[in-house]
């Protein structure tokens, strides 16, 4: 299936938020999820189904001001 | 610090502060100077914000291991988002990752003066309080929207006193004064625009509650030092602003009593 993940398209094996995240090596819980622009809760991404084309993004923690 | 009257803590949604400089997490020289200079300013609040990871990344978890290290309360903000949506979810994810109700909003309006859009930004204030979230709106020095932003549920403003990373320090002194006298009550943080000791002085010789800065610190020649100096400047102005400031005056008033001079003609 065809994903656009943080802005970079890829194919993916995985149909669940949780499955893409597994497949591309994520690991902790120190990054946040949203799937075309809502946010997903970490309890939710074992649930959360991707289609064709979803927009996925995953967001970690960065320097600020 | 001695000397200091009790009245000097601060209150920021419950949470009891001594400190009344926040400091930004970004554009050091390296992790290690950021890390020194967060604790030679003293703050208790770092800001800090949330960017896309790549895959397998661990860059996030490792500067999240950083802060967690220093101790402090952070401030996630919402910075780059241009849009209520965009704004919101981001809120949203910072809530998870940090695990804080806080959160600094931005909503900026304009590409070069990075200007707050209000009108989102007020739209945004209303549904983050309405989920639970504490929010610090990042705004400009206007009544009315402060006004409004009070209405959404904010219980802190923090207005610019000139773009961000300007350095330019307060330049309108009268919008900065109008705030402080109209919501007297409120906690008002200058956010943005302070790029020298002096600067954070003056702001919080008019009253005001804290300044929030980073890029006049970590842009510094000496980031540690400029902290430290920082630290003083804002502790000096808010000691200035309780002990009752002198009003300026046309005429000069002699400072060494006359009465007893002697007369030589």
């Amino acid at each position: 299936m065809r994903l656009i993940v943080n802005g970079n398209a890829l194919e993916a094996e995985a149909d669940t938020l949780d499955g893409l995240l597994g497949e591309l090596g994520y690991e902790g819980n120190w990054y946040a999820t949203a799937v075309n622009g809502e946010f997903v809760p970490g309890r939710e991404r074992a649930q959360a189904r991707l289609d064709e084309g979803d927009r996925v993004e995953i967001l970690s923690p960065m320097k600020g001001g | 610090m001695e000397n200091i009257p009790a009245a000097s803590s601060l209150e920021l949604y419950g949470q009891t502060l001594s400190s009344r400089l926040l400091l930004g997490t970004a554009l050091y020289p390296s992790p290690a100077i950021m890390a020194e200079a967060v604790r030679a300013s003293a703050t208790e609040i770092v800001t800090v914000s949330l960017r896309r990871e790549s895959a397998g990344g661990k860059a996030g978890g490792e500067f999240w291991s950083l802060i967690r290290s220093l101790g402090m309360r952070v401030l996630p903000n919402t910075a780059g988002c241009h849009t209520v949506k965009e704004a919101v979810t981001t809120a949203q994810m910072a809530r998870e990752v940090f695990a804080t109700d806080w959160i600094k909003l931005e909503v900026i309006g304009h590409h070069d003066t990075l200007q707050p859009d209000v009108f989102a930004l007020v739209e945004a204030a209303e549904i983050l309080t309405r989920e639970g979230f504490e929010v610090f709106p990042y705004t400009t020095g206007d009544l009315v929207v402060a006004e409004r932003l009070l209405e959404a549920g904010c219980e802190v403003l923090m207005p610019w006193c000139a773009p961000i990373g300007s350095a330019r320090g307060p330049v309108d002194i009268d919008a900065l004064r109008a705030l402080r006298a109209n919501f007297p009550d409120v906690p008002l943080i200058v956010d943005a625009g302070i790029g020298r000791p002096s600067h954070a002085a003056a702001v919080m010789e008019l009253g005001y509650d804290a300044v929030l800065l980073n890029t006049a610190v970590a842009k510094a020649g000496d980031p540690v030092v400029m902290a430290s100096a920082f630290a003083k400047a804002v502790e000096a102005g808010r000691q200035g602003w309780l002990a009752g400031l002198l009003e300026p005056r046309d005429m000069a008033v002699p400072s060494t009593p006359l009465i007893g001079k002697a007369v030589f003609s």
